[in-house]
């Protein structure tokens, strides 16, 4: 799982008010290459949450990322560590975890999953 | 300035709008116009459409999958003389300089329901004489391809009127389909399928209708094998995928045998992410809104496979109360699901496209109809965020069919929108059986035959008013 889709998740279970992003538990994660495409960043640096991808990344290992996103100019070395971290790194095996509830969404072969138990719907 | 468009004849419906998609992907902001040839019927593969330029024309060729030539038109007539004088009234100055000594050009005869010999072919090759080329024909790979095209009228087939007349179309070449996609990515050869794996020819025109190109992100939302986002992929796109079974899109067949491997297979990048969820319980945070540029999906009717949202048959029928898990049996508990009707799909399908597309983005998804009333007015879903662009008809048989939607988003995602389909899910979950039987179009897809259709088999008299229009439009 790439820090792209963690950044659009949360937890819906029932009585969760707050559905903010999740918090990374790593336990495999490796890097994978991924074409750099500027116009593509740039239409995701407006819809990031820019909080939780440091955080993120930060879980997974790279400490990289600006503690702030830059204004409108961005320019290619911000890029390439933004591209670095939405994309190249990925979350093999861990969990999501919801800061608000405690539970715990698995992370099996890169594919998270975020089906919800009988009673939490 | 004025092309002639050749289709392949098939898949009839979703010729134009395949164009149309293309005509706004590489930049025309005005619908196009649309001329038949005289006396041709709508299903005729000869069309005129108006476009800006020869370079939009060849880019919509070459990126479709339905185009057989995009020409320039030098002329026209019902005989060779009227193509004659034609010809010879197109202005000099677009001709001459596609004529001049240096560059090499080959024409080709073909034909549309008719054939013609060698000698036949070279009769009328022979016969253009007075178009003065000067430069040297090249068969293998000329800088400039001209066609004469050949039809003679058509006859009334199985209730279809006739399509085309008489007509003889002489024009240069300015592009033309990459067919060979096809044979490249059919499923034939695909590494993982399943059963309701889209079909390669079908999957491109999808992403063409969505637009799909580099530097865009595509979601398709029942993702299954990711036959779809493959040939988004394959123009360029990221995708991105999610299916309620985990088997499908976390393990796949092995670890050689799964939705990456189908990726890895053409050398296209792998989606971005894949992911186990629930379309009618998105886990999507609060705030994330617009930001695909695409959603293009095959949900499912319920026919040959039916969908699946969270909740037991037992809980949602309300026979039991929703239970937790214990501690000890969590980990692995696989949760149940039950059956997940066509109209709720589409409603969450609808209000999830709503949400998470950009201005303008489209949303593009097949919707099963049945044929049964001749002409009778089929309710296709709506939603106030939404322009219904394209609706293409392809038959499945002779009981139903399913068509592509294509729609554009217009309208801004409001509270009011979100409100409206809060409460929806809601009438959903209250009345679950109600909504299981609407619009389930399973039992009449399978039911026996009536008694008058056995009638029709026994007696040969009868003509059947319903004209079958199977051929063409499958």
């Amino acid at each position: 799982m790439r820090l792209i889709m963690h950044n659009m998740l949360t937890c819906n279970i029932k009585g969760v008010i707050n559905k903010s992003p999740l918090r990374i538990e790593a336990e495999k994660v490796i890097k994978k290459e991924v074409d750099f495409n500027p116009d593509f960043l740039r239409h995701m640096l407006a819809k990031i949450e820019w909080k939780a991808l440091v955080d993120g990344a930060r879980s997974m290992g790279y400490t990289e990322l600006p503690v702030h996103a830059p204004g409108i100019e961005s320019d290619e070395p911000f890029l390439r560590k933004f591209h670095h971290a939405l994309l190249e790194l990925n979350l093999e095996e861990g969990s999501l975890v919801c800061q608000e509830s405690g539970r715990k969404f698995p992370v099996n072969k890169g594919v998270p999953n975020m089906l919800l138990h009988e009673k939490e719907v | 300035m004025w092309f002639l468009c050749v289709f392949y004849h098939r898949l009839l419906d979703f010729r134009k709008p395949e164009v149309e998609a293309l005509a706004e992907l590489f930049g025309e902001d005005e619908s196009l116009q649309w001329r038949l040839p005289e006396h041709h019927h709508n299903d005729t593969p000869f069309h005129f459409v108006q476009l800006s330029s020869e370079e939009i024309a060849q880019n919509i060729a070459k990126r479709s999958i339905l185009v057989k030539g995009m020409y320039e038109l030098w002329g026209e007539g019902t005989c060779y003389e009227e193509l004659k004088e034609s010809i010879q009234s197109f202005p000099d100055s677009r001709k001459l300089p596609f004529l001049t000594s240096d560059s090499t050009f080959r024409i080709s005869v073909e034909t549309f329901g008719k054939a013609l010999t060698f000698d036949e072919q070279k009769e009328r090759i022979h016969s253009l004489t007075y178009i003065p080329f000067e430069g040297k024909v090249n068969l293998k790979n000329p800088d400039h391809n001209f066609f004469l095209m050949e039809m003679d009228e058509s006859e009334e087939s199985n209730g279809l009127p006739p399509i085309v007349q008489r007509r003889i179309f002489f024009g240069r070449e300015v592009g033309f389909a990459d067919r060979k996609l096809l044979p490249t990515f059919q499923l034939k050869s695909r590494t993982y399928l399943g059963p309701t794996a889209m079909d390669a020819e079908m999957a491109f025109l999808m992403a063409n209708q969505a637009n799909a190109a580099s530097g865009k992100l595509v979601y398709d939302p029942f993702v299954g094998t990711g036959s779809i986002l493959v040939s988004a992929a394959r123009f360029g796109a990221m995708t991105m995928g999610a299916d309620i079974d985990i088997r499908v899109v976390r393990d796949g067949r092995g670890p050689d045998c799964n939705v990456w491997s189908n990726f890895k297979q053409y050398g296209l990048p792998a989606p971005v992410a894949l992911l186990r969820m629930d379309n009618n319980v998105p886990p999507w945070r609060s705030g994330l809104k617009e930001i695909f540029d695409a959603i293009i999906c095959d949900p499912p009717y319920g026919v040959r496979a039916g969908g699946r949202k969270s909740g037991g048959r037992k809980i949602l029928r309300g026979t039991v109360d929703p239970y937790t898990v214990p501690e000890d049996k969590r980990t692995g508990h696989i949760p149940s699901t039950g059956a997940y009707s066509l109209v709720e799909c589409v409603h969450d399908l609808l209000h999830l496209a709503a949400r998470m597309l950009v201005m303008k983005g489209r949303l593009v998804f097949f919707f099963p109809v049945l044929r049964d009333e001749c002409g009778s007015e089929v309710k296709f879903p709506e939603h106030p965020c939404f322009k219904l662009v394209a609706v293409s008809e392809q038959i499945l048989s002779s009981r139903y069919s399913r068509v592509l939607l294509t729609m554009v988003k217009v309208g801004p995602y409001s509270d009011e929108v979100e409100e409206a389909a809060r409460l929806m899910h809601l009438e959903f979950r209250e009345n679950h059986l109600k909504w299981l039987e609407e619009g389930n179009i399973h039992s009449s897809v399978f039911k026996p035959s009536t008694d008058s259709s056995q009638i029709r088999t026994e007696s040969k008299t009868f003509k059947d008013p319903k004209p079958k229009y199977r051929g063409k439009y499958v």
